[in-house]
C-alpha cells in the first residue's frame, strides 16, 4: 500500500492544530484539524461533506463508513491525523446526480433504503465489498454486517449489491 | 462525549516509539479502534496520543514451518495472507468471525491482541469498576454479570477478555516480541496476560513504552487440516463471543496424538483447555473421549449470577469443536 511509506510528520501549528494533506475524492486537500479530531468529524464540520454520517460515533453501526487507499473504515474511530497523505473516497466522490454510480442507481431501483441515513455507509461498504468478489448472497449478508440499517432494508439492500455483483 | 483532547506525535522510527511511549500519559495508536472507543468512552484518558501504524512492522512471513506476523499487520491481511489461509487456518476462521469488513481493515494484531474487556461498566462513564477507577468496586459482580468469566477472576474484577484472535493464537501457542527502554523480550502469548488479583486495572506485564513488536506460531502447519474456530454469539455476525472455542488436532492411525484447545468468553485472557488438550491424547476420536474433555473444560468453573448457563455453553462447544475437526478426514 503506497501510503504506508512513512510521510513527513504533520506540522503542528501555533493554534495546535494539525496541518493534514489527503487525497479527498481524487483532489488534493489540505485541512487543519485537531490532533484528537476523528476523520468523520473533520469530514463533516471543518470540510462541510456532510454525505457522510454520524451514527453511533463508536464504531458499532457503519453509517460513517469511507475508504482508505480503496479499503472500507469506520471513519469515527480513524484518528484524521493518523490518515495523513492517503486517499480517501467518501459518498460525494463516487457518482454524480447526472451519473450515479452503478450502486446508487441499484439501491434506488431496489428501494434499499426508506429514511435513507445509512445508506453513504452502505453503498461506500458495498463498493469495497464487490472488490473483494462475494460468492453469493450470505457473502454478501456477511461481508455487509458492519452497516446497520435501522429501517430493515436488508433484503433490499443484499438484493440491490447482489445485482451489481452479476449474483 | 466530549472527552478532553490529546496530543499528537507520529514515531519516525520503532526506538523513537518506545521513547515517546515510556513518557507520562502516552497511549500507542495503531488501528485505534479501541483505543478511540475507549478515549470516547471515557475509560482512557491520554494526554499523547503516539502513532505507530506507520512503523514498518506490518510484514507476514509464512516460510519453514513458522509464522511471523508483524504487530502492526491489519487482521485483513492476515487472513487473505494465502499461507494463513493454508497452514494456519484457525486463525483465518477467528479473524473472520471478528467485528466487521471496515474494522478488520483498520485493526492490527497488536491491537487486537490489547483491546480491552467490553464490560459494560467499564465502558461506561460514572459506573463503579475497579478497572477504570480503581477502588471504585466492581458494578458486574453486584450488577450484571452475563458476561463475566467462570474462571481466573478475583473479588475486584470478573471482566473477560474479548480477542477472537488471542484465544486462535493461544491454541496455537503463540510467542510475543517485545521491545521496550530495556531492550527487548519474548514470550508465550498468554504470559502476556495477567490475572487481575487486586489490581485489574492492568491487563498485561507491558510496562510503559513497552511495544508488542512481533507475533511467532511455530510448527502447527501439521494441524491446520484438523482446526476450527466455533464461536457463539447473540446475533451471527459482527458481535464478540459469548463462549469461544479454538480447537486442533492430529491424528495418526485414528488415534489422537496431539491436541491444542482453548476457550475465549470464559476468562480474563484467552483460556488454554491443558487438562482437555492432555486427555484426548492417545484416545480414538468419538463421543465419549470428546465427553471427557468437555467435561474438565468445566472443571472449576465458578459462576456468579448470570453466568451459570455459560458452563453448559462451554462444554458442548468444545464437543461441538472436537466433532468439527475429529471426525473422518
Ligand atoms: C464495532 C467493533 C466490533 C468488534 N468486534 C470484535 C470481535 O468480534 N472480536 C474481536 O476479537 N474484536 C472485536 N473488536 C475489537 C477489535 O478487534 C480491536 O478494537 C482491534 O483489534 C484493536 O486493534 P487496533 O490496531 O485498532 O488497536 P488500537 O485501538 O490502536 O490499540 C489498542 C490498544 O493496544 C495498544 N497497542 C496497539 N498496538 C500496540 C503494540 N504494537 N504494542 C503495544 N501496544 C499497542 C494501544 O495503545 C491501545 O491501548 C471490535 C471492535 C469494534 C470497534
Ligand atoms: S468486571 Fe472488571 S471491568 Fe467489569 S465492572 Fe467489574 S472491575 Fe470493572
Ligand atoms: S458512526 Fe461510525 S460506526 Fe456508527
Ligand atoms: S434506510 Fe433508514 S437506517 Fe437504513
Amino acid at each position: 500500500m503506497a501510503a504506508s511509506e512513512t510521510p513527513a510528520a504533520p506540522a503542528l501549528s501555533n493554534d495546535g492544530r494539525i496541518a493534514l494533506s489527503i487525497i479527498l475524492n481524487g483532489q488534493p486537500c489540505e485541512v487543519a484539524v485537531a490532533p484528537s479530531a476523528t476523520l468523520l468529524d473533520v469530514l463533516r464540520d471543518d470540510l462541510r461533506l456532510t454525505g457522510t454520517k454520524k451514527g453511533c460515533d463508536m464504531g458499532a453501526c457503519g453509517a460513517c463508513t469511507v475508504l482508505a487507499e480503496g479499503r472500507r473504515i469506520k471513519a469515527c474511530l480513524a484518528l484524521a491525523a493518523s490518515y495523513a497523505g492517503q486517499a480517501i473516497t467518501t459518498i460525494e466522490g463516487i457518482g454524480s446526480v447526472e451519473q450515479l454510480h452503478p450502486l446508487q442507481d441499484a439501491f434506488i431501483r431496489h428501494d434499499a433504503l426508506q429514511c435513507g441515513y445509512c445508506t453513504p455507509g452502505q453503498i461506500l461498504s458495498a463498493i469495497a465489498l464487490l472488490a473483494e468478489g462475494p460468492c453469493d448472497h450470505a457473502a454478501i449478508r456477511e461481508g455487509m454486517s458492519g452497516n446497520l440499517c435501522r429501517c430493515g432494508a436488508y433484503p433490499n439492500i443484499v438484493a440491490a449489491i447482489a445485482e451489481v455483483a452479476g449474483l | 462525549m466530549s472527552a478532553p483532547g490529546f496530543g499528537y506525535v507520529l514515531a519516525s522510527d520503532v526506538a523513537d516509539a518506545v521513547a515517546q511511549g515510556a513518557g507520562p500519559g502516552a497511549a500507542f495508536l495503531a488501528g485505534g479502534t479501541d483505543l478511540m472507543q475507549l478515549w470516547k468512552a471515557g475509560a482512557k484518558a491520554p494526554s499523547r496520543v503516539v502513532d505507530i501504524s506507520r512503523l514498518p512492522l506490518a510484514e507476514i512471513a509464512c516460510a519453514d514451518g513458522r509464522l511471523d506476523l508483524g504487530a502492526l499487520a491489519r487482521l485483513s491481511d492476515v487472513a487473505a495472507h494465502p499461507g494463513v489461509a493454508r497452514d494456519y487456518r484457525l486463525l483465518a476462521e477467528a479473524i473472520a468471525a471478528t467485528a466487521s469488513g471496515q474494522v478488520r481493515n483498520m485493526a492490527t494484531v497488536g491491537g487486537a491482541l490489547l483491546q480491552r474487556t467490553r464490560c459494560a461498566y467499564f465502558r461506561t462513564e460514572g459506573m463503579a469498576c475497579n478497572k477504570r477507577a480503581p477502588g471504585s468496586g466492581c458494578g458486574a459482580m453486584a450488577g450484571e454479570s452475563r458476561q463475566a468469566a467462570l474462571f481466573g477472576a478475583s473479588s475486584a474484577c470478573v471482566a473477560t477478555h474479548p480477542s477472537d484472535l488471542a484465544v486462535a493464537l493461544a491454541a496455537l501457542e503463540a510467542e510475543v516480541e517485545i521491545l521496550g527502554p530495556a531492550g527487548s523480550r519474548r514470550m508465550p502469548l498468554t504470559d502476556l496476560y495477567q490475572l487481575p488479583g487486586v489490581e485489574p486495572e492492568h491487563d498485561t506485564i507491558l510496562a510503559p513504552g513497552e511495544l508488542i513488536t512481533s507475533v511467532t506460531v511455530r510448527d502447527a502447519a501439521r494441524l491446520a487440516q484438523r482446526s476450527t474456530y466455533l464461536k457463539v454469539r447473540d446475533r451471527a455476525s459482527f458481535e464478540f463471543a459469548v463462549v469461544s472455542v479454538a480447537a486442533a488436532l492430529r491424528l495418526e492411525d485414528g488415534v489422537i496424538v496431539e491436541a491444542r484447545l482453548a476457550a475465549g468468553g470464559v476468562a480474563p485472557r484467552p483460556w488454554r483447555l491443558g487438562p482437555s488438550a492432555a486427555a484426548l491424547i492417545g484416545r480414538a476420536p468419538g463421543a465419549a473421549t470428546f465427553a471427557i474433555a468437555a467435561e474438565l473444560a468445566v472443571a472449576g468453573a465458578q459462576p456468579l449470577a448470570d453466568n451459570g448457563f455459560k458452563i453448559e455453553l462451554l462444554r458442548r462447544s468444545v464437543i461441538r469443536a472436537l466433532e468439527t475437526v475429529g471426525g473422518a478426514s
